[in-house]
C-alpha cells in the first residue's frame, strides 16, 4: 500500500518534472553555485586562509599596476577577437553560400575543423608553430629571406599570436551560425531586391545583414563570453609571458591563485570577470525571450 | 508602357528541357494569362523574362530593346510574387519605397507615388505596418502596391492569388482587374488556376510541356479549343469525354457513340474528316451541353443517373455511358436524384471531335 501512495504521489506532473530535472539542478549546484560562493568566500580570506579580510584583497588588486594590464588585455582580446571573428565567418558564410549545393557539405565540413579539435591540442599544434628554436612559421619567413619573427616573445607578435589563434578556434562558430542563417533568407527576397533594383552590395546591406540581425548580435555576445573567459590558448602558448603582457583574468588567476599559492587574490581576480559576463548573458537571455516572443 | 516580343525562347535546366520554343507578342496594355499545369514551364518563361533566370536560346523585347542580357534592374519590369516577397524588417512604406529609394527619387517624390498607390489599393492605414502585422489579402495589395510606384512598361505576376483563401482571391481578382483598367500597365500574369485565366485575361496563353498549346480570347479558349489538353483542361467542371467512331455512308460523315447517339457532322468540316473514316476518335462535350432542355440539335438519351451534385442555381449529374463517367449541368428545378432514371439531351451541335493521335480537335 505505501509503495502505491509513493505512486500516487509521484504521479503529479510538477513532481515528476522536477525529479527529472533534480539531476541537472544537481549538477549546477555543485559545479557553479557552490563553486562560485564559495570563491566569494574564500575571496575574503587572507593568503594563508585563517582570517576575514573582508575587501581587502579586492583593494589591494586596485592597486597592482598588473591587474589593470589584465583588465585592458582582456577587453582589447575579447573585442579584437571576436570582430575579426565575426567578420571571417560571415565572409566564409557567404562564400560558402555561393557555392553549388554539391560542394557545400565539403567546405562546410573542412571549415568546422579547428572549432572539433580540443582547443588545448590544436593550441599546442600553434605553439609549435610559433615556437622560438623550431619554428616552422619563420623557417618560412627565412625561405623568402625575411626576418625571423619573435612570435611569443616580443609583446605585439605575441598578443597578435593569441588573437590569431583565438580567431583560428572561433571563427568556425560564426561560419556555422551565419551560413544557417543566411539559408533562412528566402531566395525570393533577393529576386524581389534585383527586381528592385538593388546590385549586390545594397542586397547585402538591405537585406541580408537585417534579416540575419538578430543572428549576429547573439552570437556576438555569446562569442565575447567564451573568448573574455578565455584560459587554454593563452596557458599553452605564452602563459601570460611576456611579462604578463598577454594575461587574461582567467589566466592571470590562475597564476596568482595556483601558481603564486594565494588562491583568496586568485578568487578575487576571477570573480571580477563575473559582472561583465553577468551583463552580457542578461543581454543575451533578453534578446532569446524577445525573438522567441516574436515568433 | 511597352509591348513585349518572344521569340523561339528556349529554357534547359540541367538536363530536362523547360521551355521548348515560345513564340508570343504582346501588345502594349494587354492583359496576358499564361495559363497551365505545374510543370509547364509558364514560371520559367515569365521568370526568363524578369531576368531571374538566363535566356538558353532566343530572344526577348521589351519596347523595341533586345533584354537578354539586360539586369533584372535595367528592364524597367515589376514583379508580383507568389509568396509576396514582401521584406520582413521594413515597413510597408519602406517595402513599397525600397525601388525608388534604390533609384534615387527625391523624399517628395516616393512620399507622393507611395501615398498614392497605397490610396489606389486600399491600405493607406498599413503604410506604418511590418508585413507580419498583416492579413495575406493586405500583404498581397503591399506587393502589388511595390510593383505599382514604380510604374513599370510591365507588370509580371507569378501565380499571385494562389496562397490567398478562395474568398479573398475573388476579392483580389477584381483588385488585379481594376488596378490594370485604371492604370493600363502591360501585364503578364502565370497562374494554374484557369477561373483566373478566364476571368482577368485579355489573351489567355494555354502551355504544356514547354510549348504552347494555343493562344486566343477567353471565349476563343473556352469555345473553340484547339487541342484536347485545351479543351479539358479549360473549364470547371472539365469537359467530357466519350469514345466514338467516325463513320462515312452515302450521306456524308457521322459520329456514332453508340446506336441512341450517332449523328451527322456539318458540311464544312468533311475536309478535315478524310481519312478518319472508321477510326476511333475522343468526342469532347462541355457538362453544360448536357442538360434537360429540349431543341432541335438535341439528341435525347435516356440515363441513370449515379449521383447528384447540388450546386444552388444549378445540379451536376453524373451518369455512365459505354463506362465512361460524364458529368450534365441541369436546373435544380428538375429534382433529379440519384438512382433514378432520366432522359438528357446531348447538344450535337457542341461536340468537340479530337484526334486521340494527334490531340488536335478537328
Amino acid at each position: 500500500m505505501k509503495i502505491n501512495n509513493l505512486f500516487v504521489w509521484l504521479k503529479q506532473k510538477p513532481r515528476i518534472a522536477f525529479f527529472m530535472c533534480l539531476p541537472l539542478i544537481l549538477m549546477v549546484a555543485c559545479l557553479i553555485i557552490y563553486p562560485f560562493f564559495y570563491s566569494i568566500f574564500l575571496a575574503t580570506l587572507n593568503k594563508a586562509e585563517t582570517k576575514f579580510v573582508g575587501l581587502a584583497n579586492f583593494l589591494f588588486l586596485f592597486k597592482r599596476e598588473t591587474f589593470w594590464l589584465v583588465v585592458q588585455q582582456s577587453i582589447f582580446f575579447a573585442l579584437v577577437a571576436v570582430f575579426f571573428k565575426a567578420l571571417i565567418g560571415f565572409i566564409a558564410a557567404h562564400s560558402i553560400n555561393e557555392l553549388p549545393s554539391k560542394g557545400q557539405r565539403k567546405w562546410r565540413g573542412m571549415l568546422l575543423i579547428p572549432w572539433v579539435i580540443p582547443p588545448a591540442l590544436s593550441t599546442l599544434g600553434w605553439w609549435w608553430l610559433f615556437e622560438p628554436t623550431y619554428s616552422a612559421l619563420n623557417w618560412l619567413l627565412e625561405k623568402l629571406s625575411v626576418d625571423a619573427i619573435p612570435w611569443l616573445s616580443e609583446t605585439f607578435w605575441a598578443r597578435f599570436s593569441i588573437i590569431l589563434v583565438n580567431i583560428w578556434v572561433g571563427a568556425p562558430f560564426f561560419l556555422i551560425m551565419y551560413l544557417a542563417a543566411l539559408k533562412s533568407i528566402p531566395e525570393d527576397l533577393y529576386e524581389a531586391a534585383s527586381i528592385d533594383g538593388a546590385n549586390y552590395w545594397q542586397k547585402l546591406f538591405f537585406i541580408t545583414l537585417p534579416m540575419m540581425k538578430n543572428i549576429i548580435s547573439i552570437t556576438i555576445l555569446f562569442s565575447i563570453i567564451v573568448t573574455f573567459a578565455n584560459f587554454d590558448i593563452v596557458r599553452v602558448l605564452t602563459r601570460g609571458g611576456p611579462i604578463d603582457t598577454t594575461h587574461l583574468f582567467a589566466t592571470y588567476a590562475f597564476r596568482v591563485g595556483i601558481e603564486s599559492g594565494d588562491i583568496p587574490l586568485g578568487a578575487a581576480v576571477s570573480l571580477f570577470m563575473f559582472p561583465v559576463l553577468a551583463v552580457l548573458s542578461f543581454i543575451i537571455l533578453r534578446n532569446v525571450r524577445k525573438r522567441t516572443n516574436e515568433v | 508602357m511597352a509591348d513585349v516580343e518572344i521569340k523561339d525562347l528556349h529554357k534547359i535546366f540541367d538536363r530536362t528541357e523547360a521551355v521548348r520554343g515560345i513564340d508570343l507578342s504582346i501588345k502594349d496594355k494587354e492583359f496576358v494569362i499564361l495559363v497551365g499545369p505545374s510543370g509547364c514551364g509558364k514560371s520559367t518563361v515569365l521568370r526568363m523574362i524578369a531576368g531571374l533566370e538566363e535566356v538558353t536560346e532566343g530572344d526577348i523585347y521589351i519596347g523595341d530593346k533586345l533584354v537578354n542580357d539586360i539586369p533584372p534592374k535595367d528592364r524597367d519590369i515589376a514583379m508580383v510574387f507568389q509568396s509576396y516577397a514582401l521584406y520582413p524588417h521594413m515597413t510597408v512604406f519602406e517595402n513599397m519605397s525600397f525601388g525608388l529609394r534604390l533609384r534615387k527619387f527625391s523624399k517628395e517624390d516616393i512620399k507622393k507615388r507611395v501615398e498614392e498607390a497605397a490610396k489606389v489599393l486600399g491600405i493607406s492605414e498599413l503604410l506604418k505596418r511590418r508585413p507580419r502585422q498583416l492579413s495575406g489579402g493586405q500583404r498581397q495589395r503591399v506587393a502589388m502596391g511595390r510593383a505599382i510606384v514604380r510604374n513599370p512598361k510591365v507588370f509580371l505576376f507569378d501565380e499571385p492569388l494562389s496562397n490567398l483563401d478562395a474568398k479573398m482571391r475573388g476579392q483580389m481578382r477584381i483588385e488585379i482587374k481594376r488596378v490594370h483598367q485604371h492604370l493600363k500597365t502591360t501585364t503578364i500574369y502565370v497562374t494554374h488556376d484557369q477561373v483566373e485565366a478566364m476571368t482577368l485575361a485579355d489573351r489567355v496563353v494555354v502551355m504544356k510541356d514547354g510549348k504552347i498549346e494555343q493562344i486566343g480570347t477567353p471565349d476563343e479558349i473556352y469555345n473553340f479549343p484547339r487541342t484536347g489538353f485545351v479543351a479539358g483542361f479549360i473549364g470547371s467542371p472539365a469537359m467530357n469525354f466519350i469514345p466514338g467512331n467516325i463513320v462515312k455512308n452515302k450521306n456524308g460523315y457521322s459520329v456514332f457513340i453508340n446506336k441512341q447517339i450517332s449523328f451527322y457532322l456539318d458540311k464544312e468540316k468533311e475536309k478535315k474528316l478524310e481519312g478518319l473514316d472508321g477510326k476511333d476518335v475522343l468526342l469532347g462535350i462541355r457538362p453544360e451541353h448536357i442538360n434537360e432542355k429540349k431543341s432541335e440539335d438535341a439528341i435525347e438519351y435516356d440515363v441513370k443517373i449515379d449521383l447528384v451534385e447540388p450546386l444552388g442555381m444549378e445540379t451536376m449529374v453524373y451518369f455512365t455511358i459505354n463506362k465512361v463517367q460524364l458529368c450534365g449541368r441541369v436546373s435544380p428545378e428538375n429534382n433529379l436524384m440519384s438512382n433514378n432514371k432520366a432522359t438528357l439531351n446531348f447538344n450535337k451541335n457542341k461536340f468537340h471531335i479530337i484526334d486521340p493521335k494527334t490531340d488536335k480537335v478537328i
